[in-house]
């Protein structure tokens, strides 16, 4: 089990937990984010009980700094896309610390 | 603002994932958010291209306050999610004030 879960590992449950083919369950991830990406650029938000929600947000103009060089730039007006965890995400997730703490710092030696 | 649902998610994946019946295109959706619960969970990151990532942020126990009573309380060290948006959903997102007249907009 690798530290990072990406698509391939999303379809590869599909394969094996729904009996979706392959080509069809690499379709319905592609189809599923994409869905996600749609309504967020339609402005609206995304709402997965259980899991937690995407939503737009509108920044105005900041001053800010180039961090390298110290000019001052001013941050341009833009729209972003936040996440809100679900409190279930959030308390599973607390209540894991030491199993998260564990496999953060066996990584960190496996990786050193 | 309008929210999309899971449930009407759902039900916009059935219907264009018309060669899957509705009742898999639920598990499916629900597999996939248990999957990435899960992932998180267990400590590990998940990474979407062109969407985005979520990793776990440490938080050091502090002191907090019993927002009613007052009362000083511990609170433990924990994980927090924390979602970072990729650049495409980044861009997509961004492009309407630039490019496009705000169509979304004027339809609140």
């Amino acid at each position: 089990m690798t530290t990072t879960i990406t698509k391939a590992e999303l379809a590869a449950t599909l394969y094996e937990e729904v009996g979706l083919n392959k080509r069809e369950a690499k379709e319905f991830i592609e189809l599923f984010f994409e869905k996600i990406r749609v309504a967020l650029e339609d402005g609206q938000s995304v709402k997965l009980s259980g899991f937690g929600g995407f939503s737009i947000r509108d920044k105005s103009q900041r001053p800010g700094r180039n961090p390298k060089t110290g000019v001052e730039v001013a941050v341009s007006a833009r729209r972003v896309v936040t996440f809100k965890a679900s409190q279930k995400l959030k308390d599973d997730v607390a209540e894991n610390v030491d199993v998260i703490s564990g496999s953060l710092s066996n990584r960190s030696e496996a990786s050193a | 603002m309008n929210t999309v649902t899971k449930s009407e998610l759902i039900e916009a994946l059935a219907a264009e994932q018309l060669h899957l019946a509705q009742r898999d295109v639920e598990y499916s959706v629900n597999a996939v958010l248990e999957k990435m619960g899960e992932a998180l969970i267990t400590g590990r990151r998940i990474e979407i291209r062109g969407f985005g990532s979520i990793s776990l942020r440490y938080r050091g126990s502090r002191v907090g306050r019993n927002p009613k009573t007052g009362d000083a309380v511990t609170v433990p060290e924990k994980y927090v999610p924390h979602f970072k948006p990729g650049r495409t959903l980044r861009e997509r997102v961004n492009q309407l004030d630039d490019n496009q007249p705000s169509e979304s907009s004027a339809e609140n």
